[in-house]
């Protein structure tokens, strides 16, 4: 590969087309399931075939979605809330003990920083059967409150790292002057530290709401029925036998919508939630 | 100073709410599983408010890997190694490969990345369900070589029943131990740069006498079971793999090219000054610096591969036996089968595994934060 420099790039060489050539076909890859998606959601179902399954619908057909949504329907609030509920409460604790953790170091913080960070390498089946348990104890299992629970808990790691990250940025020399002035421990949050915290509250927010929406494990062991997340949702109405491709396929695109359209609105904070997530000092 | 003092203690406050959470949510509920795990939690009273628990030590593990009943567990967790290996061997490679191509600043850069990168942002029982279509027997990605001409392909993606790389479960101990032998061998050789003489004492030292050890005297080491049972690598397996690597590549690509763009234009123009071409570039220079950024995806990736359950859910549904994974098994010994002492030891060994990756990297980060 000779394209090197942006110079070189444009200019038409043998590198420069394979370059391009394997480009479009990972492409192309990539793209093969959201693809088969929209084909399939659009087609009716008596012209879902699979030795057909590649070709585009005769005329759209958009009754799928409508069906979907029908079926889908209180899923997507329960999510709303939850998600809502979970990624407000997750990040305003988050922002706090980042606070603390980045400019209130005291003797073993780190310690306790890295103690939290554990929780969020765990897999989540070690502590599934005594958090099924503790929220039956309190009279949450079943219901939204005790998802939003675990939710706001097991992302405290992340939040908190994320806005630690963040806070180190902000020159300690500010939070110095400011202590001489005599602003102390509150008041440094409101008037300096929070105003300059709005990335950071969207990155932190955009990971959670991701995280959140997306999570399955937690939602088709603790809530019953009536309370079930869009996730579990989903997997219900394609679980069945005999299904009809278009309903799962157009559930499917309504499941990922709200998070693809935020990564493809705010995708500069969506990566950047990714990278910092990835324990990047 | 009084005022400082309270505000440390305000500081200190702050953080307690969350230090309980945590400690409660996380490390006692991980000490609350491995007690479970030795009782016999399980049966008709198990979902009473009070069931019934008695302590019956290890009973449970010795079962999951020599019982006479629980060979499907074995299959899974040798799936999950496999799972495991593929997944890092396949998202990192072609994370990196994308990531290298883009680095050549080729037209639609943007536009590219976000193309690699959208499956990220998918859950993966979407991403599952949407894969289940595709690999369908006769359909799908099965079909895609009649539009080049080609007869269409007949593997059974998700279905299969052939298995590869079999070995014996019986030689378990000293499979074991060869495993062992390996990663003290691999970290001793990782640490002979900076401290030769540790790494020779504790890690190569100890890691070549195990494994010769497991090599001569294997056949005098007890077997795990009075009878042959083979597990392989599944070919059901593969198409999970495919979807998983699918999802996880653009993610490692993310890691990469953010390390790239980090590394100083001066220094690529001095590498290539001394005439080095861009893929010795590559190899000599830049993936070497990128060396951290390989090390925390490989924690992240084995750490999903290790919980992954929602995508083999979606996929093949619950009730498959070749696709089986532990996370899965895990929830469906507890929560179908109500045996919740026989789920919690499943949970106890992900989470052994995975403490074998993360206790590790995140003792290094801690060491990291305290030096500097």
């Amino acid at each position: 590969m000779s394209t090197t420099s942006t110079a070189t790039a444009s200019r038409i060489t043998p590198g420069s087309i394979l370059l391009y050539g394997i480009l479009i076909l990972l492409a192309l890859f990539f793209l093969m399931p959201a693809y088969m998606a929209v084909v399939t959601a659009l087609k009716p179902p008596a012209e879902i075939d699979l030795s057909t399954a590649w070709e585009l619908p005769s005329k759209f057909h958009w009754s799928s979605f409508y069906d979907a949504l029908t079926l889908l329907k209180s899923n997507i609030v329960s999510s709303i809330i939850l998600t809502v509920c979970a990624t407000t409460l997750s990040t305003i604790l988050g922002s706090l003990n980042g606070y603390v953790f980045s400019k209130w170091k005291f003797k073993g913080s780190e310690l306790v920083f890295t103690l939290f960070l554990f929780g969020m390498f765990i897999p989540y089946q070690v502590i599934l059967i005594p958090l099924f348990q503790t929220l039956r104890a309190m009279n949450l299992y079943g219901g939204l409150p005790g998802l939003i629970l675990a939710h706001v808990v097991y992302g405290l790691p992340i939040t908190s790292l994320i806005f630690r990250n963040f806070y180190t940025q902000i020159p300690t020399a500010l939070i110095e002057s400011a202590r001489l002035d005599g602003a102390g421990f509150f008041s440094i949050y409101t008037r300096i530290v929070f105003p300059l915290s709005i990335p950071g509250f969207v990155v932190t927010s955009l990971w959670q709401v991701t995280q959140v929406w997306n999570e399955f494990l937690w939602g088709i062991c603790l809530t019953r029925h009536a309370d079930n997340p869009i996730t579990v949702g989903l997997a219900q109405l394609a679980g069945g036998q005999a299904v009809s491709w278009n309903l799962p396929m157009a559930g499917s695109i309504m499941a990922a919508a709200p998070v693809l359209l935020i990564y493809i609105f705010l995708g500069r904070y969506f990566i950047r939630g990714l990278l910092a997530g990835s324990v990047k000092e | 100073m009084r005022e400082a003092s309270r505000d440390r203690l305000k500081a200190f406050l702050t953080l307690l709410p969350s230090i309980i959470l945590i400690g409660i949510f996380v490390y006692g509920f991980i000490g609350n599983t491995i007690w479970i795990s030795m009782t016999d939690w399980g049966g008709d009273g198990a979902l009473a408010l009070k069931p019934e628990m008695n302590f019956i030590g290890l009973d449970n593990y010795r079962d999951l890997f020599t019982g006479f009943l629980s060979s499907g567990f074995r299959q899974d967790l040798v799936n999950a190694v496999y799972y495991s290996v593929m997944l890092l061997a396949g998202a990192i490679g072609i994370g990196m490969f994308i990531a290298i191509l883009l680095d050549q600043k080729p037209k639609g850069e943007d536009v590219l990345r976000t193309i690699f990168l959208y499956p990220m942002a998918l859950s993966f029982i979407v991403s599952g369900t949407i894969w289940r279509w595709l690999l369908a027997p006769q359909g799908g990605v099965n079909v895609l070589p009649t539009y080049l001409g080609l007869p269409p392909l007949n593997f059974e993606w998700t279905s299969s029943t052939k298995a590869v790389l079999e070995f014996n479960w019986q030689n378990l101990l000293q499979i074991f131990l060869y495993i062992v032998a390996f990663v003290l061998i691999l970290i001793g050789l990782w640490a002979l740069k900076k401290r030769p003489c540790r790494a020779i004492k504790f890690w190569l030292g100890p890691g070549v006498v195990i494994g010769a050890f497991a090599w001569l005297g294997g056949s005098m080491l007890p077997e795990a079971l009075f009878m042959e049972e083979n597990h392989g690598f599944n070919l059901a397996t593969l198409g999970i793999i495919i979807a998983t690597i699918w999802q996880y590549s653009g993610y490692t690509m993310a890691l990469y090219l953010a390390g790239f763009h980090g590394i100083s234009q001066d220094l690529r123009d001095a590498a290539m000054l001394d005439g080095a071409s861009s893929t010795s570039y590559y190899r000599h220079v830049a993936i070497p610096m990128l060396k951290p950024i390989t090390i925390s995806a490989v924690i992240i990736l084995s750490h999903i591969s290790l919980k992954m359950f929602d995508i083999i859910f979606a996929m093949t549904g619950p009730d498959n036996a070749q696709t089986g994974h532990p996370a899965l098994t895990m929830y469906m010994t507890t929560f179908r089968a109500n045996d919740f002492a026989k789920g919690a030891a499943i949970a106890i060994v992900l989470f052994m595994v995975a403490a074998m990756f993360i206790v590790p990297y995140v003792v290094s980060q801690y060491r990291q934060r305290t030096r500097g």
